[in-house]
């Protein structure tokens, strides 16, 4: 027997492959968004309003939650194609699962794909899915305090939208105060309190989503 | 569910590295589990003995855990304690401005293995090309 020091993180054959997912996505002209949540943050109702927002950009959502049948119905009312992922039964996507979503979806006439990923902020955040961006929802209801307890989905993201702002008024969320938390874990993470209710927000958010879109692309 | 992604994963990173050095055996597999990464090591054994004796690569392995403390940093009083012991609160100064520094680790430190003979490796090269 010989011993091979190896010195590599458990995940590091899926960081490859995500690597390689995200290099043959910009070179198709495809931008995948990772987006990740607890259930319950508002992911379906901020989709289904950014897309109806968006009629220029064919969208497609690869749904990984676990009650994506409902999703994929409100998906498809609102204009985009959505296609069931198969986590087989984990609790999160990693690379392979995404390529395996995204070939059965077909992404030739697509410019965008939100992966709408399995409902938790633990596991998600650690593992690489091949989206070029990772954005996080966080919604009033689940508290200003979720920086503080789950520090690696806030160091991982590129956006936080802090999603249900109409229900403020009841709830005893500092939206500075999450900021600020959010910051100091990650300084350039993008900062979009929103409302997909009122659409109030709403417009700041599809902005820098275009833009990210531009950058990554060279579209 | 947690733990058998963590083992699925793993075998990977091992199957690449097992091609890459014309490896036909892993005797050992050392971890280095940290404190605070969410792994439950028991449960984590189950699920790797459950997986390895399905792995052909991996079936007479033994899986050798190591544990990396967590130690967190105080942002105010810069100084470093215990993670488990205190959580999150500086136990000197009571501060809140706390950083993990480490504990969150999963790494593969090192494995034992046995090289594929001559014979083995021409099966092993055709059994890769098949692979998706």
């Amino acid at each position: 027997m010989k011993v091979i020091q190896l010195k590599e993180t458990v995940t590091a054959s899926n960081d490859r492959d995500a690597e390689t997912l995200r290099e043959e996505l910009t070179m198709r002209g495809v931008l995948l968004v990772n987006l990740m949540s607890a259930p319950g943050s508002g992911k379906t109702s901020l989709l289904t309003k950014t897309v109806q927002d968006m009629p220029d950009l064919r969208i497609a959502v690869l749904e990984a939650d676990l009650d994506a049948q409902v999703d994929a119905e409100a998906m498809e009312a609102a204009g985009a194609r959505s296609i069931q992922a198969h986590t087989d039964g984990m609790c999160h996507m990693d690379a392979g699962m995404t390529r395996a979503g995204l070939e059965a979806l077909g992404t030739e006439h697509t410019d965008l794909v939100f992966l709408e990923n399995v409902g938790n902020l633990i596991c998600p955040a650690e593992y690489d899915t091949g989206a070029q961006l990772r954005v996080m929802i966080l919604s009033v209801p689940e508290g200003d305090d979720k920086p503080l307890k789950y520090p690696l989905m806030f160091r991982n993201s590129d956006a936080l939208i802090i999603s249900k702002t109409d229900a403020l008024p009841w709830f005893d969320f500092d939206l500075a105060r999450c900021a600020e938390r959010a910051y100091k874990l990650n300084p350039t993470i993008a900062v979009f309190p929103l409302s997909a209710k009122t659409g109030e927000g709403m417009e700041a958010w599809e902005a820098w989503l275009r833009q990210q879109r531009k950058e990554i692309l060279h579209a | 569910m947690h733990e058998m992604g963590i083992v699925l994963h793993l075998a990977k990173t091992l199957d690449e590295t097992a091609a890459e050095e014309h490896l036909a055996k892993i005797g050992s597999v050392t971890l280095q589990v940290g404190e605070v990464s969410g792994i439950l090591t028991d449960y984590f054994q189950e699920c790797w003995d459950y997986f390895k004796v399905r792995h052909p690569l991996l079936k007479e392995s033994k899986l050798i855990l190591e544990t990396i403390p967590a130690v967190t940093w105080c942002d105010s009083c810069k100084r470093t304690y215990e993670t488990v012991k205190y959580g999150r609160e500086c136990p000197y100064c009571h501060s809140g401005e706390t950083w993990l520094l480490r504990g969150n680790e999963c790494i593969i430190k090192q494995i034992e293995a046995e090289e594929a003979s001559e014979d083995e490796l021409k099966t092993d090269e055709e059994a890769t090309g098949e692979q998706p």
